[in-house]
């Protein structure tokens, strides 16, 4: 094709640009890795889970336990999934199948604005409004349980949302054969759409797991930031995220490189989600066509 | 949205499990409306009252127990200039290569889309440390504006270049064709057809990115900083407003109806925006982009 000087500068441009943006996440994980190479080097990956506490400022040689702000993680994220899930689902279900026209598209709008509030108002009102709640039921009021309420709330539209493009993917001629078939509105619900959506909530679990474990402000802001291996729902906790952005603004040295280590696990982790999600949902696109 | 033609045809056999399940259902629905009311109302009703012209425009004062949001505003808009003058222009080029220079299966196209898949799956509170070794450590800028905009730039690139892509590619084909028959070359096609035709896509993702860059809170941190006052330059430390609320709430006593205040001026830009947002989907795309 006839190609012009402008034409082909342009093209170079744009080349530049998307090689730009693309290199944004090799650099993201680059910088990650350097930046906690010191800590892996000088402590070694076994002391991370080994060592008697979290205390990296003490005196030679400083304490590098992360296993608890892990298991925090892990339970607060998996504690707001089992909350969030059903609940997210049966939005789904009540705007696709069970509300009028206008209240559906109403109810579809207030989980969008759900999904849009950000993350600090979501803690300050979990700080301000929940905890006291928590406290006077059951002290010291931060805890894992706040930060589990918190946290469902916050990744709930992206479960609902995504359940409901799902649905949308479903075939009508399943549901309609369904209720040829004399089938109620809630076996056709139970045994049809969801089975044939099932993979669309999978993505949507995992892509919500992902989105928790990432979550920091709120979960900041009302699990307490103690850092302890929990015994019971109003134990306050301290994730990894909570961790690292608590410390960084003052972390030194090693310190500095062991919050990195565990951002670099993180984003692995999150990553590796986001990543399987995506498969699933491509492979599921190819066995439908 | 059910299809009209989908909603009755159910038989209408109402039997006791039916009737659970659709309470159920309903329960669900009406008890998630009721929780996020009681969060909104309680955000408007504490934080409305200390509304005026003094709060928008004022200092923060004692730790932002007193006085007003002005000069974390002016952060906050700064913060979001640079971010936008980085990752617009980026994220636009981008977007053209994908959609309009490389066939779908292109390999160097395939890598880049899923360099940005995954960009978009890393938490907020990666991209605060990142931008903090590069910007502030590595390049120099410490605790600036600048860095705060930059980290956030890299954060919203991919929603940009999302509904931009989605944005050219609803431009019907016949265009390209007609264009080319023509004999236009493609950098005119591009400036004079194809961004105009465009422009819906373009919004959306400006927008959308806009409110994500707002609603940010742990990637600013520590690359922006926490210094109230009014910023002189780029490179001065400036607060945002979320993570002045942040600020409010956990470091400072006392500083919870401020806090609160604060909040109703982010909802309400939110509101706002995401209002723009989905009006321009609705009209112009068909809500595709805003279901991820």
């Amino acid at each position: 094709m006839f190609q012009s000087r402008t034409d082909s500068i342009l093209s170079w441009i744009l080349r530049g640009c998307a090689m730009t943006s693309g290199a944004i996440v090799v650099l993201i994980f680059g910088f990650m890795l350097i930046e906690s190479w010191p800590a892996i080097h000088q402590i070694g990956w076994l002391r991370f889970l080994s060592d008697s506490a979290w205390n990296p400022t003490a005196q030679e040689p400083g304490q590098f336990n992360m296993l608890p702000m892990i298991v925090a993680s892990i339970l607060v994220s998996i504690g707001a999934i089992t909350l969030a899930t059903p609940l997210g689902i049966g939005s789904a279900i009540f705007v696709q199948y069970y509300s009028p026209r206008l209240v559906g598209g109403i109810y579809r709008n207030i989980i969008e604005l759900m999904a849009g509030v950000p993350s600090v108002v979501y803690g300050l009102w979990g700080l301000v409004v929940l905890v006291p709640i928590i406290a006077s039921w059951h002290p010291p009021g931060p805890s894992l349980l706040a930060g589990i309420l918190i946290l469902a709330m916050m990744i709930l539209p992206t479960i609902a949302l995504m359940t409901m493009a799902a649905f949308q993917n479903v075939p009508a001629d399943y549901i309609r054969a369904s209720a040829a078939l004399g089938l109620s509105r809630t076996r056709t619900i139970l045994s049809v759409v969801l089975p044939a959506a099932k993979s669309g909530l999978f993505t949507a679990v995992l892509i919500a797991m992902g989105r928790a474990l990432g979550e920091t402000m709120a979960v900041l802001m009302v699990t307490g930031n103690v850092v302890q291996l929990p015994s019971k729902m109003f134990d306050p906790v301290r994730t990894l995220t909570a961790n690292m952005a608590m410390e960084m603004a003052y972390a030194m040295d090693v310190h500095r490189s062991s919050l990195f280590v565990s951002g670099l696990l993180l984003m692995g982790t999150v990553v590796g989600l986001v990543l399987t999600a995506e498969l699933l949902s491509r492979r599921s696109r190819h066995a439908e066509t | 949205m059910p299809k009209p033609e989908l909603a009755p045809s159910f038989p209408r056999v109402h039997r006791i499990g039916d009737r659970l399940f659709a309470m159920g259902i309903w329960g669900i629905a009406i008890s998630i409306v009721a929780w996020f009311a009681w969060f909104l109302i309680d955000i408007c009703v504490q934080g409305i009252p200390l509304f005026s012209w003094e709060f928008l425009t004022e200092a923060p004062r004692n730790a932002g127990r007193a006085g007003g949001i002005g000069s974390i505003l002016v952060s906050t808009l700064l913060i979001l200039a640079v971010c936008l003058s980085v990752s617009v222009p980026l994220g636009l080029g981008t977007a053209i290569l994908l959609s309009e220079y490389s066939a779908r299966n292109h390999r160097f196209g395939r890598m880049v889309r899923r360099s940005l898949d995954i960009l978009a799956g890393v938490p907020s509170i990666v991209f605060g440390m990142f931008g903090n070794a590069l910007f502030c450590m590595y390049l120099g800028m410490g605790f600036s504006i600048l860095s705060g905009g930059l980290t956030l730039a890299c954060m919203v690139l991919p929603i940009l270049i999302r509904s931009t892509e989605e944005g050219f590619r609803s431009v019907p084909n016949e265009y390209r064709l007609a264009a080319a028959a023509t004999g236009m070359s493609r950098s005119a096609t591009l400036t004079k057809l194809l961004i105009p035709a465009a422009v819906p896509g373009l919004t959306v993702g400006l927008v959308l990115g806009i409110g994500r860059a707002l609603a940010e809170t742990a990637a600013l941190i520590f690359t922006s900083g926490y210094v109230d006052r009014m910023p002189e330059s780029l490179l001065d430390s400036g607060r945002a407003l979320s993570v002045h609320i942040f600020d409010l709430s956990m470091n400072v006593a006392g500083g919870d109806r401020q806090a609160y205040a604060s909040a109703a001026v982010l909802v309400g830009l939110l509101l706002v925006i995401n209002g723009i947002a989905s009006l321009f989907a609705n009209r112009w795309l068909g809500k595709k982009i805003l279901r991820q």
